[in-house]
């Protein structure tokens, strides 16, 4: 192989994060501010507020008077009708006449007109000249006593041609109303004001409490992975909003830095063989003497080489268990058969290695699962126990079910791990100081852990004092079906 | 026998097909899908090598459908580079006969196409099997050697059966731990060395002339000395 087909480094560029996101719906520009929406709606809503407010004061004061009115009028007209039945004319003129002589604030109107529209009666000197018979209620300006004023008024029509105009001198209740309407048109202004003034200081703190926020976001993204989102003390939404980004910040620098370990253990683990299997070929290439030399050469590489595709297996392996598609074939199985074949494919290295495997597991052992990761993860536990016990020592497999989860346990009596390092021993590559000088790429544990997490259980490492016991809780199942039973022991 | 090997990488074909070639087998090579069918369809073969993932529109997996459909029950052994259990599963069930993940050892490649025209041949069902003075009855399940009857362990019988079955074949460590133990991950020790190493205790050691063989870089083979 040639220098040229090696590649030189950093001659493949690094591919480009592509972080450009989707493009926003095109919004007119000034409403594309939320911190503006927040704020119009909040004027929109004050205003309507005030406005509701200023209609019920309405309808509850002039309102009420114009009504009231209204309704005097009304009564007024049913009992001079009554009267007209009851008297007829000369009746109702000496009521009308009364009528006017009691009404003390003058603000009483009766007219009663003859066919030919002539005064008969009342204190109006003429029938308006702009209200015809026919309209019922009308509110126009009159003339009396020299005055002008304006009168709600209601004509009625009598028997025999007679109208009859009855009516309440209004002047001083328009007054009133029109006072009442400049006071509203006035306050309204104000709630414009203040409406506008409020969406200004809402528009403020609300960018305000963005602005951390966003700082932080375009920071991160800029690449300082360090920034967190400042946290105001008050306890508020916004702090605990803060907190959530915080969290999810944290997290994902753990995931970064556990991916930027994983890569830097894959790049330094691979490293080391491949150069070896380099340094041989080439030595071989310059110094072989004989064929024999240079074959023994190739050969010693071939197998580097063959441990470097193992480790990429594992990697590979444990990466499509994370991924979590073998979920879709999880069935139900008994382990117990699964441990026992494990024990009869171990027991001969054991007993080679002057070892003891001992062997305790109920006879049903319910599991729900992939029995062949199940069985993967057992045999690497195996695996390590059986690599690190001293000549004589005793491996133990042992299962239990309790309370729904059941434990697989390989405990050794080998060097064990220190507390310090059992956290971190189920992480990919890593090796105990212990374990320098025994073969094997520290993924061992890494697929145990991957295993017991695509179950929803989890792995354990405890001191055995001595040695090391790991367990593995995984969530039972219940009682397995009895010819998958008998298949699994086939 | 004759082989037909469909392999689009030039140096991996050409890799495998003299390394068949040296091993006394006839072999033609296709490097695409389409003239891999035409021969496979066309040709009568003992084996086929065939490659998932090939250029041309029509990859392994197609070939190999077609093939079956038209019931053709040439035994196929996958290559492929895609490794994962699902990958493997589905190229079971498409109809092919082995897997074999790239990269691979020829003599791995090569064991297994033996193993698989050995199985194409169709033995039938036997009762007995014999190699040189040792005789394996299947139904009583007893084991003898030069008239000597030998205790095995199930698992041990299952390995012996293992290996007269394929007598005379290279047969690798990990054909053994799929073969006898179903499992398909490599053990980091070496257990399949151990317990074929316990199995000679018993079957060779007592005897004069070993009959399983280690060979090297590849496995073992069972055979006498003087076949």
């Amino acid at each position: 192989m040639d220098a040229a087909t090696l590649g030189h480094p950093g001659a493949q560029n690094a591919p480009g994060i592509q972080l450009a996101g989707a493009r926003l719906p095109q919004h007119p520009r000034f409403l594309r501010s939320a911190a503006l929406r927040f704020a119009a709606m909040y004027a929109l809503l004050f205003g309507l507020s005030a406005l509701a407010l200023a209609l019920f004061l309405w309808w509850q004061t002039a309102g009420l008077l114009d009504r009231r009115t209204d309704n005097a009028i009304a009564a007024d007209v049913d009992s001079l009708a009554q009267r007209w039945q009851e008297g007829g004319l000369p009746a109702l003129i000496i009521t009308i006449e009364n009528r006017l002589a009691e009404n003390v604030d003058d603000s009483a109107i009766y007219l009663l007109v003859d066919p030919a529209m002539r005064r008969v009666s009342g204190n109006l000197s003429s029938w308006p000249t702009d209200l015809t018979v026919h309209r019922i209620w009308a509110e126009l300006p009159i003339e009396r006593a020299g005055i002008r004023s304006l009168a709600r008024v209601r004509t009625f029509t009598l028997p025999g041609g007679f109208h009859l105009l009855v009516g309440r001198d209004v002047q001083v209740r328009a007054q009133l109303r029109d006072l009442l309407t400049g006071a509203l048109l006035w306050a309204l202004l104000v709630v414009l004001v203040l409406g506008v003034a409020g969406a200004v200081v809402i528009r403020g703190l609300f960018r305000r409490a963005m602005a951390n926020i966003s700082a932080t976001a375009a920071a991160i993204s800029a690449g300082d992975l360090s920034r967190r989102v400042r946290i105001s003390g008050r306890g508020d939404e916004f702090d605990r909003l803060s907190e959530t980004i915080n969290e999810m910040l944290e997290r994902i620098s753990r995931l970064m830095d556990g991916v930027r370990q994983v890569s830097n253990a894959i790049a330094h683990d691979l490293r080391t063989p491949i150069t070896r299997a380099r340094a041989r070929l080439e030595d071989a290439a310059l110094h072989a003497e004989s064929e024999a030399d240079l074959r023994a050469a190739i050969e010693r590489a071939t197998t580097d080489l063959d441990g470097i595709v193992a480790v990429f297996q594992a990697l590979l392996r444990i990466a499509e268990i994370e991924a979590g598609t073998r979920r879709a074939a999880f069935a139900s199985f008994d382990a117990a058969p699964v441990l026992a074949g494990l024990v009869d494919l171990y027991s001969a290295p054991a007993e080679e290695g002057g070892l003891t495997l001992e062997f305790t597991c109920p006879e049903r052992l319910p599991l729900f699962g992939d029995r062949e990761l199940v069985q993967q993860a057992i045999a690497n536990l195996l695996d390590n126990a059986l690599k690190f016990s001293p000549e004589g020592g005793v491996v133990r497999l042992s299962a239990a079910a309790a309370g729904g989860t059941v434990t697989i346990t390989v405990a050794d009596h080998g060097p064990g791990l220190p507390e310090a390092d059992r956290a971190r021993a189920t992480e990919r590559f890593f090796r105990g100081e212990t374990a320098r000088n025994t073969p094997g790429a520290g993924l061992g544990l890494a697929l145990v852990q991957a295993v017991a997490s695509l179950h929803g259980g989890s792995v354990q490492l405890a001191e055995n004092a001595p040695g090391l016991a790991a367990m593995l809780h995984l969530p039972g199942a219940a009682e397995v079906a009895h010819d998958a039973a008998a298949t699994a022991d086939a | 026998m004759r082989i037909l090997v469909v392999e689009d990488d030039r140096d991996v074909a050409g890799f495998v097909v003299k390394g068949l070639r040296e091993s006394g087998h006839v072999v033609e090579h296709a490097d695409n899908g389409r003239d891999g069918l035409f021969l496979a369809a066309s040709e009568a073969f003992d084996a086929i090598v065939l490659d998932r993932m090939l250029p041309g529109g029509i990859d392994g997996l197609r070939i190999l459908e077609t093939l079956r459909s038209q019931r053709n029950t040439v035994p196929v052994l996958f290559l492929s580079a895609l490794g994962q259990v699902d990958d493997r599963v589905l190229g079971l069930k498409a109809g092919g006969d082995d897997y074999l993940t790239k990269p691979f050892a020829f003599s791995e490649l090569l064991a297994r196409v033996e193993a698989l025209t050995r199985r194409g041949k169709g033995d039938g069902p036997a009762t007995k099997l014999v190699v040189a003075d040792l005789e394996m009855d299947l139904l009583s399940r007893s084991v003898r050697r030069a008239g000597q009857k030998i205790d095995l362990q199930p698992r041990e019988f299952l390995l012996l059966e293992y290996l007269m079955r394929h007598a005379g074949q290279v047969v690798t460590r990990t054909m053994l731990l799929e073969g006898v133990w179903d499992y398909h991950f490599d053990p980091q020790t070496n257990v399949i060395d151990v317990h074929v190493s316990r199995l000679r205790q018993k079957v060779d050691k007592p005897f004069s002339g070993p009959l399983i063989h280690t060979v090297r870089n590849a496995g073992y083979m069972l055979r006498s000395d003087a076949g």
